[in-house]
């Protein structure tokens, strides 16, 4: 309890450092979200409308999904070295499957008798796509993309194994160095800033279901 | 290859060290979830609240859990298995509360009319009718645990992220590299052997409920 007590000081006396990690932690998540999230849409509009690309597609994304984050993130070391490249390339890939999967998922739920009278009204394939079938798949790509920031978020606390920095240095420098505040600081920021994103997109999602 | 073949019972080891650390936190996360499970699914309010902060335990990424767990648990096997265990435990119990929802209410009250008391009712009716949804938890819960075991290295627990890092450590590729499959094939051979497990099951509900 004393060590808890003790841990808005440290904070303090240390906040630099802490909001060093974040700044890491924070950017490196975001890009991968951004990179992974956006090839996810890509391959998703691209499946709409093409239903084995789309199967492929959600097969493609259930393996990857299996996929452990250390183990990419490892393996992706003696590809790209060490640093922020193997830890962006590697999140990134674990940002592809929820959002994919959402939005594949949403274009599926679209009525049918929406996209009839869409057509009837003369939309071109491409314009239905937009103008229909996306809003409507809306808030399940945004549930794809709240459960891939906290994958990301999570698996960023991982780059630290890799030199990808971040908040888990503060974890790993404070294991090494038996500094349970350093140790306790990283993992509680760590956790609040996956919640904060978790309830973050959580509303956002709420907000746009119609 | 060469550092694989003189290694092989190392990382026998390891493997078998992962799929215990997995197989203890999803027994004893089971254990949990089935009374907690039965005592909530009748009770909408407490029901919410359970699953809401199961909600935000399954949320907590792993490393921070883990050094969350540090200070009080310490090093090692056990405290790996409580943190999978929490992980595993939101999964059971939605893929219990959603199993036992999926049992038709006429079903439920043929059952009561054929005099089975509630406890013969759930194991002889229920449960078995839950059960395809019950391996669809049990199939994510073992997905999400055996990548969080990996992590449990760190912490001293053992098993193939051993292999991850202290290879990162001794800048060992092959070290790595057979850690990294290993554990991503583990994966992928759980998924696949349970969703075929799940969907076999599935069929036979299927015929059973067929008039």
């Amino acid at each position: 309890m004393s060590t808890l007590a003790a841990l808005p000081g440290w904070v303090l006396d240390h906040h630099a450092a802490v909001l060093l990690a974040l700044g890491e932690h924070v950017q490196l998540s975001l890009a991968a979200l951004l990179a992974g999230g956006g090839a996810a849409v890509l391959l998703g509009l691209l499946g709409a409308g093409r239903p084995r690309l789309a199967e492929a597609t959600i097969t493609l994304a259930g393996v990857l999904r299996t996929l452990p984050s250390l183990a990419v993130l490892a393996a992706l070391l003696p590809l790209l070295g060490v640093g922020f490249a193997p830890s962006f390339v590697a999140l990134s890939i674990l940002a592809v499957p929820p959002v994919l999967v959402g939005l594949v998922t949403g274009l599926r739920l679209a009525d049918p008798a929406a996209l009839d009278a869409a057509a009837g009204m003369g939309m071109t394939r491409t314009q239905r796509l937009f103008r229909v079938s996306l809003p409507l798949a809306a808030p399940l790509l945004l549930e794809g993309f709240r459960t891939a920031s906290v994958q990301v978020v999570s698996g960023a606390a991982l780059a630290s194994f890799i030199g990808g920095g971040g908040l888990g240095d503060l974890v790993t420098a404070g294991v090494a160095l038996l500094d349970l505040p350093r140790l306790l600081t990283g993992a509680i920021a760590i956790a609040l800033l996956a919640l904060l994103a978790d309830l973050g997109l959580g509303l956002l999602a709420r907000r746009v279901a119609p | 290859m060469r550092w694989t073949a003189r290694h092989l019972d190392t990382i026998g080891y390891a493997l078998l060290d992962h799929v215990l650390l997995v197989l203890a936190a999803i027994a004893a996360a089971a254990l949990l979830a089935l009374p907690l499970g039965l005592l909530v699914a009748h009770r909408p309010l407490l029901r919410a609240a359970m699953l809401g902060g199961a909600g935000v335990l399954y949320s907590i990424p792993t490393l921070a859990l883990f050094a969350l767990l540090l200070p009080v648990l310490g090093l090692g096997f056990v405290p790996v298995v409580v943190g999978l265990a929490s992980y595993a435990l939101p999964v059971l119990l939605r893929a219990l509360l959603a199993g036992l929802d999926s049992v038709p209410a006429p079903v439920r009250e043929a059952a009561d009319g054929m005099g089975l008391r509630p406890g013969q009712r759930l194991r002889q009716v229920e449960l078995p009718l839950a059960l395809p949804v019950l391996i669809g938890g049990l199939r994510v819960a073992a997905v999400t645990l055996i990548s969080a075991a990996t992590v449990g290295a760190y912490v001293n627990a053992g098993g193939l992220g051993t292999l991850i890092l202290t290879g990162l450590d001794q800048d060992h590729t092959e070290k790595i590299l057979v850690g990294a499959a290993l554990v991503s094939l583990l994966a992928l051979a759980a998924d696949r052997g349970l969703r075929a497990l799940e969907r076999r099951l599935g069929d036979r509900a299927g015929l059973r409920a067929a008039p």
